[in-house]
């Protein structure tokens, strides 16, 4: 496995702690009532992933994802004041406050967005991916799924003509053991989620670690380089949830033991392990960057709370693409 | 450039033939559309003209065939997706209401979704319940997503060219009964319609018949009939459901003061039930008499022959309606 070096290593400590503190603070203020409406997905457990995927990608890579999204966005660099303004319903958010906390998009950063419908977002990925092959661009999607998407129609399509059509696309499957309440052992025939590639003619990529970045990010980058010269992989990244599936699983708290042994996996934790074990006196370092990361969330949540609300006109403009 | 007799079927493949000269990024994708020239023969040589790249067979997959070209769409493509039929379009419903109709305006205008959806459509063949669906009221239910519904060859091409340059998603229903009637459209490569405008197909001063697809050649079928009687019927062809283009509606309203619907649709919440809300809400002071609606039965398509002719409208129970509001 190749050794990182110490600045990308520091750039995803950074972003790790980033998603941890901003996932925590989004859950206060959703409790506080700030942040609005009935849905929240937290990505917090899950950062590894998200962090070491991302990284593997070059600035003219695709993402797109389920409604699981803040946590994505912050790691493609998307500016957190403006997610958090998005999740507070704001003008300044990055999708005018018209789409919540489940379709954060950036295109700016191609960042495609998250898709609220479970599986919607799949085939997206695949027509993105085609317009890049269609182009002979040097482009590649990655495509972020739960396992419980994996089980319904869009995935099995999707899948399937990627491969009939060699799309530069990578179906990353974040298996976080549980689509909402239901664990993968009763959802799943094939609990091994990412063998389905066989089924369907494309490149078996590894069954990874999804708590060690470092591991994450090789393996992704292995995964963008078969994407564009080969075609369709799919991944498979095993890590976990801090939080229910949203703000409204209940059930969630009472897997203490469960939750007791991903603790002992936390991803933070194992980064900040391997980076204080290679470098001497790092200790410093990190404190500086964990300080930081509490100066943007909370800068983010004061652009938030002091953004202004849509108006009228945001209600009923872009409904359809004017004045072409 | 010349006018040229043709039929609605070759007359849909001139737009999207042109379109696909004109613009490398329209493609077509779908099933069966290119090696088999496509089911309905509206692609017929493409494969050969254009190659794979450009006319792309699919797997028999609906949810997939509309997801994919939305992504292609926002990505920057300009798909024209086919659905065999608007029967199989209900597999694809959720790509095309929750993607389609909803990223422009979720994601405040970052993204464009320029597709058309092209879908054959109708009934009366002894095709039974599934496959007998004319279910475009609904899919124009929606905001976000145009539906557009010709009745003519020259108005296919002038719309589905239209839908394609266009940068919102379009719904395109074909109705299978009208793909080989015969009429004249103009060679010339920049004839477009304009999206959301209706059209006056035969003009009178009795009673106004609002008709789209399939109803409008009942509505004039019709009209040639009351003429006989001395009633002088105008139709009105509202070409899209959406946008619903209500202005010669109300201007024929206006004069006639009675109103029947003919739609091959079913009669509840259906496109009559919209214009006979829009004719009381707006017209009352012109009504003379109900609106009165001429559609399918409500019921399910069955397979004998004798019974599924008794669902379907026809120009005699237009007339039928007409009498009941003179």
């Amino acid at each position: 496995m190749a050794e990182l070096g110490k600045e990308l290593l520091l750039e995803m400590y950074y972003d790790m702690v980033l998603i941890r503190r901003f996932e925590e603070r989004s859950k206060e203020l959703f409790h506080q009532k700030k942040i609005g409406g009935v849905y929240l997905h937290l990505y917090n457990g899950q950062e590894a992933t998200g962090v070491g995927a991302l990284r593997a990608l070059r600035p003219q890579d695709h993402v797109i994802t389920s409604y699981r999204d803040h946590g994505l966005a912050i790691a493609r660099g998307v500016e957190p004041r403006r997610i958090m303004a998005e999740m507070y319903g704001k003008k300044t958010g990055v999708s005018g406050g018209k789409g919540g906390s489940m379709h954060i998009a950036d295109i700016t950063h191609n960042f495609w967005g998250g898709y609220a419908i479970v599986g919607g977002q799949i085939p997206l990925a695949a027509g993105i991916a085609l317009k890049a092959k269609y182009n002979n661009e040097d482009e590649v999607v990655i495509c972020f799924m739960g396992d419980g998407a994996t089980n319904n129609g869009y995935f099995h399509e999707s899948v399937n003509m990627s491969a009939v059509w060699d799309l530069p696309v990578i179906w990353l499957i974040e298996n976080n053991l549980y689509g909402m309440g239901t664990s993968v052992e009763d959802s799943s025939g094939q609990v091994e989620l990412v063998k389905r590639a066989i089924a369907y003619g494309i490149k078996e990529g590894p069954r990874f670690d999804g708590q060690n970045v470092i591991e994450t990010y090789n393996v992704m980058k292995e995964a963008v380089e078969y994407a564009r010269t080969k075609g369709p992989v799919m991944m498979e990244a095993l890590t976990f949830r801090y939080e229910g599936h949203g703000m409204s699983d209940k059930m969630f708290s009472t897997r203490t033991e469960e939750l007791e042994f991903w603790r002992k996996k936390d991803p933070i934790h194992i980064l900040r392990d391997h980076l204080t074990e290679k470098y001497k006196n790092i200790a410093g370092e990190l404190e500086k960057l964990d300080k930081k990361v509490e100066e943007v969330v909370e800068d983010a949540v004061k652009f938030a709370d002091e953004s202004p609300i849509p108006t009228y006109e945001d209600l009923i403009n872009h409904v359809y693409v004017e004045g072409q | 450039m010349a006018d040229k007799n043709t039929s609605m079927r070759e007359a849909l493949r001139a737009a999207l033939h042109e379109e696909m000269v004109r613009d490398d990024r329209v493609f077509v994708m779908g099933e069966e559309v290119g090696r088999w020239d496509g089911t309905h023969k509206v692609t017929r040589g493409f494969f050969q003209e254009f190659g794979e790249r450009r006319v792309r067979d699919t797997p028999i997959s609906e949810m997939a065939i509309a997801g994919v070209a939305v992504g292609a769409a926002m990505a920057g493509l300009r798909p024209v997706a086919e659905i065999m039929t608007i029967n199989f379009a209900f597999l694809a419903f959720d790509a095309l209401i929750n993607m389609a109709a909803k990223v422009h305006y979720m994601f405040d205008g970052q993204f464009k979704c320029p597709m058309v959806m092209r879908v054959a459509s109708g009934w009366g063949v002894q095709a039974t319940a599934t496959h007998s669906h004319t279910p475009e009221p609904i899919f124009a239910h929606f905001p976000g997503m145009y539906v557009a519904v010709p009745s003519t060859a020259y108005d296919a091409k002038g719309m589905l060219k239209a839908a394609i340059r266009d940068d919102n998603p379009v719904l395109f229903s074909e109705s299978i009964a009208l793909y080989p009637k015969p009429g004249v459209v103009p060679d010339d490569p920049d004839f477009v319609l304009p999206i959301g405008k209706s059209d006056y197909k035969r003009r009178g001063k009795d009673v106004t018949l609002v008709a789209y697809a399939r109803g409008v050649d009942w509505a004039l079928e019709a009209a040639d009939t009351l003429a006989k009687d001395g009633v002088e019927a105008e139709v009105v062809d509202l070409r899209w459901l959406r946008p619903l283009d209500l202005d010669l509606v109300f201007e024929s309203f206006k004069k006639t003061n009675r109103c029947v619907v003919v739609e091959e649709s079913l009669p509840f919440f259906s496109v009559g039930s919209e214009i006979a809300a829009q004719i009381q809400e707006n017209m009352f002071e012109y009504m003379d008499a109900p609106v009165k609606r001429v559609s399918a039965m409500d019921v399910p398509l069955p397979f004998a022959k004798e019974i599924e002719l008794m669902a379907l409208p026809d120009a005699q129970k237009v007339v039928a309606a007409v009498k009941e509001v003179l």
